[in-house]
């Protein structure tokens, strides 16, 4: 591997600000703002609303990503159902965010990378990782269950932001050797309030590198609102802070994701630089099925966003547009059925976990530390073997 | 014929032999560019190699290590520059459940060779957070590999070792040492085989065994000097990696003389120093003439540098530890 010479390093340098260059510079900073209102391209009714910037995506991109939507819709549910039946220790739902997770997804190519968080299960199957592999964290056999490099899907971060800057490392490298690859990177709204969020955005500015950063603003982090994590005009407005544009899409209309989402990675492609899009949604369900909502928020304020459900709003439009039929909608479903089956059988399988793997990768050689205590851990289980538990020995 | 290399020079060519033999390796973190680095260990490594292999970051300590995990997952040998031990507490996080958990967390499937070089440790006259002694904090974190050179031949090879290991390397540099010189044969160190991970014994001796790494093993060859003077043959073992820790070089020693003192600057307290008392005790026991103890730092605060003198393991304090080692004489 050789890294290329031959691209600039940095971004656009600045120049002080002065006379002539005053309306140029303001046109600049323009140009970064978000859009006044999240950008819409199909209303909670399923109509088109027309954008100047953004076209609306083509039909059949729209029902191949609705199909995603279903899917994604069934795991939801279907996850959620195996937590409650015991076999997955939690899971953070993304019911209501699923426009989100199919197009970030669906907007990358199969050199790029998604940095996805906890949350974003639905977006990580999306890109074509196992569904029994990338439930082993929450099922509890393992941190990660697949492999990273199969589909350039990084591990699921529970930490927050700190994903970010791993993203922009990845951008960076591949900046370096002259690759074409570009990087989204997602969090939420909570995770803005990091230093990591800052970091990262500032160096993939400084950098001037090929990342989109994805912000879901579902309205909570855990149970802290919005208001307490930043009043800023909008999330998408502290891009300008860092000189890359910023912008908001309505996170339950699918087509409109697609559009901005689309945009931001072919500009990152083209050598534009970074991105922040900030897609306004509602996480629908807890945190978690060990949280519990009805203390931090009121059913009323739920309610206002059922209408507005990602799922209702595409599946209008497309039947609208005769692309969707009984016929199609049995086949989609059938799918998600499929997945879910898969799931099930998947996670209702007992796994076999080896207590010799807690020392095998945490170094590439084992120290002989580990080497001793493996077999003292080996030598204790072997005592144990013989009779069971509370044989009263 | 030799050449006379400082400390810091030496671990300025290793970068540049290992910039130059693999063009993965990267080099950057702050004033590490056009200035060379504070101390100048990435010296004319931007002229030389360019700005896109040895550059100036933002100042972010994190964001210098977040970046670093994402290189190394996607083909690069990031070796990052912390400027000072205690400015690199912003990267914990990062490296703490990043860089020294994701091949774990991955079961092998993402490996991590990055480096970490932080200058560490006092003795320079250092003003507050610019002296910590650090190392605890990394050898307490299961996945980092933890070395420390104490001579200019291993500032050298141990740098070079640690750039080409597959794992993430917590690479601490005694600032103290950085102005000290040795005359050696480069390009015989240039090709010799290194002892990455192992332990070697710095002075051979027989009545008891100081056992010591980074910044203190200059003040323990000192003490075993003195000691000889009044008859008392000191050997001193350089512990040269923290983690792993070789155990078989260290206990053979002790098991040999009989009495061992273990030296630390940091502070004593659920330290590094206390996990080499333990562990011999825990394989020595039996050759033990006397209880294991310890000379490090005080449980302080590093103090200012008019103070620092007082908390800094001396000659003096060395030889009253051997001294109290149960002696028969005595």
């Amino acid at each position: 591997m050789t890294i290329s010479t031959g691209s600039p390093w940095h971004g656009s340098m600045q120049e002080p600000a002065g006379g002539a260059d005053l309306d140029a510079r303001r046109a600049v900073e323009a140009y970064m703002l978000p859009s006044a209102e999240p950008v819409r391209l199909v209303d909670p009714e399923g109509r088109h609303v027309h954008n100047d910037t953004y076209p609306l995506p083509d039909g059949g991109a729209l029902l191949s990503a609705y199909r995603e939507l279903v899917v994604g819709r069934r795991v939801n549910d279907q996850a959620n159902a195996l937590v409650r039946q015991g076999r997955m220790a939690v899971y953070p739902s993304s019911h209501g965010q699923e426009a989100c997770q199919v197009a970030a997804a669906l907007c990358l190519g199969a050199g790029d990378w998604l940095f996805p968080t906890y949350r974003d299960t639905v977006a990580v199957l999306a890109r074509g990782v196992d569904p029994i592999q990338a439930l082993t964290l929450l099922r509890g056999d393992w941190h990660s269950g697949y492999d990273p490099y199969e589909h350039n899907v990084s591990i699921q971060a529970t930490p927050l932001a700190t994903q970010l800057l791993h993203a922009v490392g990845v951008a960076h490298a591949a900046k370096l050797r002259g690759e074409n690859t570009v990087v989204l990177a997602m969090c939420g709204d909570g995770a803005t309030s990091e230093g990591d969020f800052h970091e990262a955005l500032n160096f993939a500015a400084v950098f001037h590198l090929p990342v989109v950063f994805f912000v879901q603003n579902n309205q909570y982090a855990i149970s802290v609102p919005l208001s307490r994590q930043s009043v800023a005009p909008s999330l998408a407005h502290k891009a300008v802070g860092y000189g890359m544009p910023g912008e908001r899409v309505d996170g339950n209309d699918l087509a409109a994701l697609l559009a901005v989402l689309g945009k931001a990675v072919d500009r990152a492609r083209d050598g534009g630089g970074p991105a922040l899009v900030e897609a306004h949604t509602y996480r629908m369900q807890s945190h978690t099925n060990a949280d519990d909502a009805t203390r931090y928020r009121t059913d009323d304020e739920v309610a206002q966003w059922v209408p507005r459900d990602p799922l209702q709003r595409m599946r209008t439009y497309l039947s609208e547009l005769k692309l969707l039929d009984g016929a199609v909608e049995e086949d989609i479903a059938g799918e998600a059925e499929r997945v879910a089956t898969a799931l099930r059988d998947g996670l209702n399988a007992e796994t076999q976990v080896d207590p010799e793997d807690l020392f095998r990768h945490v170094f590439s050689e084992q120290t002989s530390q580990l080497r001793e205590q493996a077999a003292k851990l080996r030598e204790e289980l072997s005592r144990e073997e013989p009779s069971a538990h509370g044989s009263g020995a | 014929m030799g050449t006379t290399l400082t400390f810091a020079k030496a671990l300025n060519t290793a970068l540049a032999d290992e910039m130059e033999a693999d063009p993965t390796v990267v080099v950057f973190g702050e004033d590490v560019g056009a200035l060379g680095g504070v101390f100048r260990i990435t010296d004319g490594l931007t002229a030389r190699f360019g700005e896109e292999r040895c550059f100036d970051t933002p100042l972010a300590e994190s964001g210098i290590m977040g970046m670093a995990v994402g290189m190394a997952m996607n083909g690069l040998r990031p070796v990052v520059e912390m400027q000072f031990d205690a400015f690199a507490y912003p990267a914990f996080e990062q490296v703490v459940s990043h860089v020294a958990k994701m091949p774990n967390r991955t079961r092998g499937k993402v490996k991590l060779p990055l480096v970490i070089r932080i200058p560490y440790a006092g003795g320079i006259g250092g003003v507050e957070h610019h002296c910590d002694s650090s190392e605890s904090y990394y050898a307490h974190t299961p996945g980092l590999t933890v070395v420390s050179p104490a001579t200019v031949p291993d500032a050298y090879t141990m740098l070079r070792e640690a750039i080409r290991h597959p794992d993430p390397v917590v690479f601490l540099e005694p600032k103290k040492l950085y102005w000290s010189k040795e005359d050696l044969e480069l390009e015989a160190l240039r090709s010799s085989a290194g002892s990455f991970g192992r332990a070697v014994v710095a002075r051979e001796g027989t009545d008891a065994t100081l056992i010591t790494y980074g910044p203190s093993v200059s003040t323990a060859l000192n003490a075993a000097a003195a000691a000889a003077e009044e008859g008392r043959s000191l050997e001193v073992v350089d512990v040269r990696s923290i983690v792993p820790f070789d155990d078989e070089t260290v206990s053979a020693s002790v098991r040999k003389t009989g009495r061992a003192v273990v030296i630390a600057e940091a502070p004593g307290f659920a330290s590094v120093a206390s996990e080499i008392v333990a562990r011999v005790q825990e394989r020595c026991f039996h050759s033990l003439a006397a209880p294991v103890l310890r000379v490090t730092g005080f449980d302080i605060p590093y103090p200012a540098p008019k103070l620092e003198h007082f908390y800094l393991p001396s000659v003096d304090r060395i030889l009253d530890a051997v001294d109290e080692l149960q002696w028969e004489d005595a």
